[in-house]
């Protein structure tokens, strides 16, 4: 493997000074995805500067009422925060359904919105993908795609985003901020991925160099009933093949506030916001949620061997809402 | 007066020995209790080393180069820019390396690997072919150049497109089964039942990727060519090295202590021939170890299968006919025959049996042994039609195989030398709670999950391969054990302790056991079940010997008393038998029809394998088994990208096996079924643990859902769309 630098950093301009806005240099949050692809090649960096000892560990208060997670929170200690597990239920459960305890000891807020695909072709150095080389083709349209994306995808690529933590803090309507040479900036976690188009190896709205500094969560009520329900085919250590994020509040029988995400279907965890406003006013029933997980699916453009995602999608989401409607009226 | 004192024989206790005092005479008895592994500690401290992190002086370290396309020929290699990296010593491919000979028939009766034929030729056969080695002074140095080296390829058009629409052009050959055995009228048979079960099945390529990858470190010393590697038998490994290099078979000596896991993966290949060439070319050590990626290519895997089992029956479910067709893949450089259909030679009795396994040709990796070849797919196949005909006729499933159980072979007419197959049935059925089993598919529902049941029946054969041990009475009052045996990670070294205390008569602690290492003579490798078998028969003549030389009370000399034992004549003195381990699978699945997922909760096998020398090891072996089953039900799936060739995924982030959260209880056990022509009563649980297990898994979601999954794994899609993904 490539030979590297190594830099440790103690506050945040220490960290952008040492970066230095140099393409060859990359933060190293956990390493649990980053050290992976530095030895199959797929990531080669000159420099890594370690933002692990950044003093952004903290799970505090927001002005606002919410919650604001700093940026080198580990998953670990995320899920396991009572304020986190009180009032956003879905993100503890997120984050405790990826991975395995150790990679969860070591993998932290920042690192996990960063982490890349797990597509087969983007980890294959020797194979063509848009992504990691632009221009060269996907090979997944064609090939291999039983857990490649249905919706939003494009002809470029049909990658899918890993990651479980982003569709609860999708749902759940979070805020990513970040610190760059020339000042702060903050992004909704929607806006922070972009969308595939033909540049899917531009995966963030990050500006270059820029530092993630933590995640607010913002006060809601309807957060505190929610879940996150994630299916794979092995009951742990996978990737999921559809998830689903869902924050509901049932008053008299009807929606009176729902938030929904899809994970595992997309480039980016995916704001089903077309199922929200079908469900939004209307009856809190299997009927209606499975006619809102339609709205949302019909956009889907599934591949030839992926289609039971659209399935198995609108199966969850009724499965889910279902199950937090029974739970609200407790 | 007669004392019985029973040692400690729990999990936690060292070596543990039941001993009967009579008369005065200590009787010690070793096997058959629980003993933990002899080297258990130095495995788990980490003082145990392996091939890969043994030190050298002077060590350098070669990195493989594999193909990027899956057929045609090597046009250039560009060195000259890799020569010039840091570190770099040289890079050896089909222009500059040291010719080898790769046309003899092996110990195991085949030619050897055809990746041991390495850089002989511009050709490549298939995607992860090696077309080069780059050796560095450090192994970071060797992997960066080795990712450097540009090569230029004439492509040409490949094909690894397996399915079952290639029995057209399949044939068929004999591997260690023969290919084709027919016995009877089929057509007759089949049209005359008045039931007849006539399905498909398939089985994913599968790979064994032990944890411990694959490395090997060769120099020359004193004149020798002396080889630390990690494989399943070192006479195996050093006899084909030295047919490859035309070196006289004494000058090579190949060592491997501890050994991370083989089932079937670990004999000559590529890396430890490419280490021999580099140590030739360079003079000092050189270490080759291969990554979780490049074993995908180089260790070879068991081929996808393409199966058809017919089965006619009586009302009753007496069989009438039974006919089981496979076929697999090969490379275009090697055959190598996975014979599913044979596994049901032994089975059930039926007047008309037809068994064929054919192969296809294809661009791929050359497929090898893998755990159980032939009965861990065949018994998918087999096991799950039996299954299907249960539910036709109405009987339940154990019941049926009662009614088919043969007298003698099947197709042989030979007899068993044991089968206690309805034994292990029994057993189970007792304790897994079979019966007043509702036989109705999908009609038990517990919240989200559909629950169900399901068995199947294992079998695997007993072998017993020639095998030398020398034994040694030393003069301070202890003995040593020298044979050519290989512990993967069996237990094999510990059970071969307990042997020999027990033919001595003496406590296991005053037995040491040396294996590992070609200059130990000549002993079987560690496969086909056969390992401990055969070398605890060579260890039990010799202390037998030993016993008889050894006058009582007569002092011992300095250089001790040495004994020898060769099997050869014994073995070759038995007769014609049908001789199998068998066993019975039991498992519970939850199913999810809205998601697909399936969760196995719990999971029993009965085994009868002959006498069980270690309980805490054989439980290891078999749970082992079982699991890898339920990998293979659920899980295990190399899949090929078509358009390149090679592997989507290849690696253990993509290739899942279960995790601890899939390996609910699990339990193995077994019913008293000692070898009546063994010494020791050995039969062999190296793979019969796994044979059947993922059939009972699809027969349980059958049970579950109602709909019959003939395609392995059981993804939840394929439960989505109701057994047709």
């Amino acid at each position: 493997m490539r030979e590297f630098g190594y830099q440790r950093a103690y506050d945040v301009s220490g960290a952008l000074a040492l970066l230095d806005g140099d393409g060859e240099a990359r933060f190293l949050g956990g390493g649990t995805n980053l050290v992976d692809l530095m030895k199959t090649g797929v990531e080669r960096p000159a420099r890594l500067v370690d933002v692990r000892e950044l003093p952004l560990n903290r799970i505090e208060p927001a002005e606002d009422g919410g919650l604001r997670i700093g940026a080198t929170v580990t998953n670990s200690d995320l899920a396991a925060h009572p304020e986190v597990r009180r009032r956003y239920p879905a993100l503890a459960q997120a984050v405790l359904a990826g991975a395995s305890g150790q990679l969860r000891n070591m993998a932290t807020v920042g690192g996990n919105l960063l982490q890349r695909t797990r597509c087969g072709y983007f980890a294959d150095v020797d194979s063509p993908c848009n992504k990691r080389d632009p221009g060269s083709g996907c090979p997944a349209i064609a090939g291999e795609h039983h857990n490649h994306a249905v919706l939003g995808a494009s002809g470029h690529c049909v990658a899918t985003h890993p990651s479980d933590m982003g569709v609860a803090l999708a749902a759940l309507d979070a805020r990513v901020s970040y610190e760059t040479a020339s000042g702060a900036g903050e992004l909704s976690l929607t806006d922070f991925y972009l969308p595939v188009g033909e540049t899917p190896h531009r995966e963030t709205a990050l500006p270059p160099g820029a530092l993630i500094t933590g995640v607010t969560l913002p006060a809601d009520g309807t957060a505190a009933n929610s879940r996150y329900r994630k299916v794979r085919e092995r009951a742990s250590y996978a990737f999921a093949i559809g998830s689903v994020a869902a924050a509901l509040d049932v008053r008299d029988g009807q929606v009176h506030d729902v938030r929904l995400a899809f994970g595992a279907v997309a480039s980016r965890p995916w704001r089903a916001r077309t199922a929200e406003r079908v469900l939004t006013g209307g009856p809190a029933d299997a009927e209606h949620f499975a006619a809102a997980a339609d709205a949302e699916l019909a956009a889907a453009r599934p591949l030839p061997h992926n289609g039971y995602k659209v399935t198995l999608m609108r199966n969850l989401v009724v499965a889910v809402l279902s199950e937090l409607a029974e739970e609200a009226a407790r | 007066m007669t004392t019985t004192t029973q040692g400690n024989a729990t999990t936690q206790g060292n070596a543990a020995t039941t001993t009967r005092e009579s008369a005065g005479t200590a009787i010690h008895r070793s096997a058959g209790t629980a003993h933990t592994r002899v080297e258990g500690r130095d495995k788990v401290t980490g003082a145990a080393r392996y091939a890969g992190e043994i030190p050298f002086a002077d060590l350098a370290h070669g990195w493989l180069v594999l193909s990027t396309v899956a057929r045609g020929r090597v046009r250039a290699l560009e060195t000259d820019a890799v020569l010039a990296m840091p570190g770099v010593l040289t890079v050896l491919h089909h222009g500059n390396a040291p010719r080898v000979d790769t046309a003899f028939v092996g110990m195991m009766g085949v030619p050897p690997d055809p990746s041991t034929g390495l850089f002989q030729h511009d050709r490549v056969p298939h995607m992860g072919w090696p077309v080069a080695l780059v050796v560095a002074e450090t192994s970071e140095q060797a992997r960066e150049a080795a990712g450097a080296l540009v090569v230029r390829y004439d492509r040409e058009p490949h094909d690894v497109a397996f399915s079952a629409r290639r029995e057209a052009e399949a044939y068929p050959l004999d591997g260690h089964m023969p290919a084709v055995v027919e016995k009877g009228d089929l057509e007759a048979g089949l049209a005359a039942s008045a039931v007849v079960v006539d399905a498909e099945y398939t089985t994913p390529e599968e790979h064994h990727n032990p944890m411990e990858p694959h490395a090997a470190t060769a120099r020359w010393e004193g004149g020798r060519l002396e080889v630390v590697d990690s494989n399943q038998g070192t006479g195996w490994v050093a006899d084909e090295l030295a047919r490859l290099f035309s070196l006289d078979r004494a000058s090579v000596r190949v060592r491997s202590e501890h050994v991370g896991g083989g089932f079937g993966s670990k004999g000559t290949r590529a890396h430890q021939v490419a280490a021999v060439m580099a140590a030739t070319v360079l003079q000092r050590p050189v270490r080759v170890v291969l990554t979780r990626r490049q074993m995908f290519s180089l260790a070879g895997h068991r081929s996808p299968t393409a199966q058809r089992v017919r089965l006619g029956a009586d009302a009753d479910g007496r069989l009438r006919a039974l006919e089981h067709r496979s076929l697999n893949q090969t490379s275009t450089v090697h055959d190598f025959v996975e014979p599913s259909a044979a596994a049901s030679r032994s089975m059930y009795a039926a007047d008309a049996h037809h068994t064929a396994s054919r192969l296809v040709k294809l661009d791929v990796p050359t497929p090898t042994w893998m755990r159980a070849p032939g009965e861990a797919p065949g018994s998918f196949a087999l096991e799950s039609a039996l299954d299907e005909l249960a539910e036709r006729c109405g009987v339940d499933p154990i019941e049926l195989r009662v009614r088919n159980e043969p007298a003698v072979g099947p197709v042989s007419g030979l007899p068993f030398g044991s089968r206690n197959l309805i034994a292990c049935f029994r057993e189970g059925a007792r304790r897994f709670g079979w019966a007043g089993r509702d036989p109705r598919p999908g009609v038990r529902r517990e919240g989200r999950w559909l629950l169900g049941t399901g068995t199947a029946a294992a079998s695997f054969p007993t072998l017993a391969m020639p095998s030398t041990a020398a034994l040694t009475a030393e003069a301070d009052g202890t003995f040593t054990v020298r044979i050519n045996a290989a512990d993967i990670g069996t237990g094999a070294r510990t059970a071969l302790t307990l042997v020999a205390a027990d033919v001595l008569d003496v406590p296991a602690d005053r037995v040491r056991v040396h294996i590992g290492d070609s200059d130990l003579g000549a002993a079987t490798i560690a496969g086909g079940s056969a390992g401990t078998r055969s070398w605890g028969w060579a260890v039990t003549v010799a202390a037998q010997e030993l016993r008889r030389s050894l006058a009582p009370g007569a002092d011992i000399p300095p250089e001790g008393v040495t004994v020898r034992s060769d099997t050869a004549e014994a073995l070759g003195a038995l007769a014609l038998k049908e001789r199998h381990a068998f066993g019975s699978q039991f498992a519970e699945v939850a199913v999810d029809p809205a998601t697909g997922e399936i969760r196995v909760r719990r999971m029993l096998g009965i085994f009868a394998a002959g006498r069980i020398v270690n309980p805490l090891t054989a439980r290891n072996q078999l749970v082992g088994g079982m699991i890898w089953g339920i990998s293979m039900a659920l899980h295990e799936e190399a899949v090929r990208d078509r358009a390149s060739g090679g592997l989507y995924g290849a690696d253990l982030a993509g290739y899942h096996v279960a995790a601890h959260a899939d390996v609910p209880h699990i339990e193995a056990d077994w019913v008293d079924d000692p070898d009546p022509e063994d010494p020791v009563g050995i039969k062999g649980i190296g793979e019969v643990g796994i044979v059947g297990a993922a059939a009972a898994v699809a027969n349980a979601v059958w049970h579950a859902t109602g709909v019959r999954q003939r395609d392995l794994p059981i993804r939840p899609d394929r439960v989505l769309a109701g057994g047709d993904a």
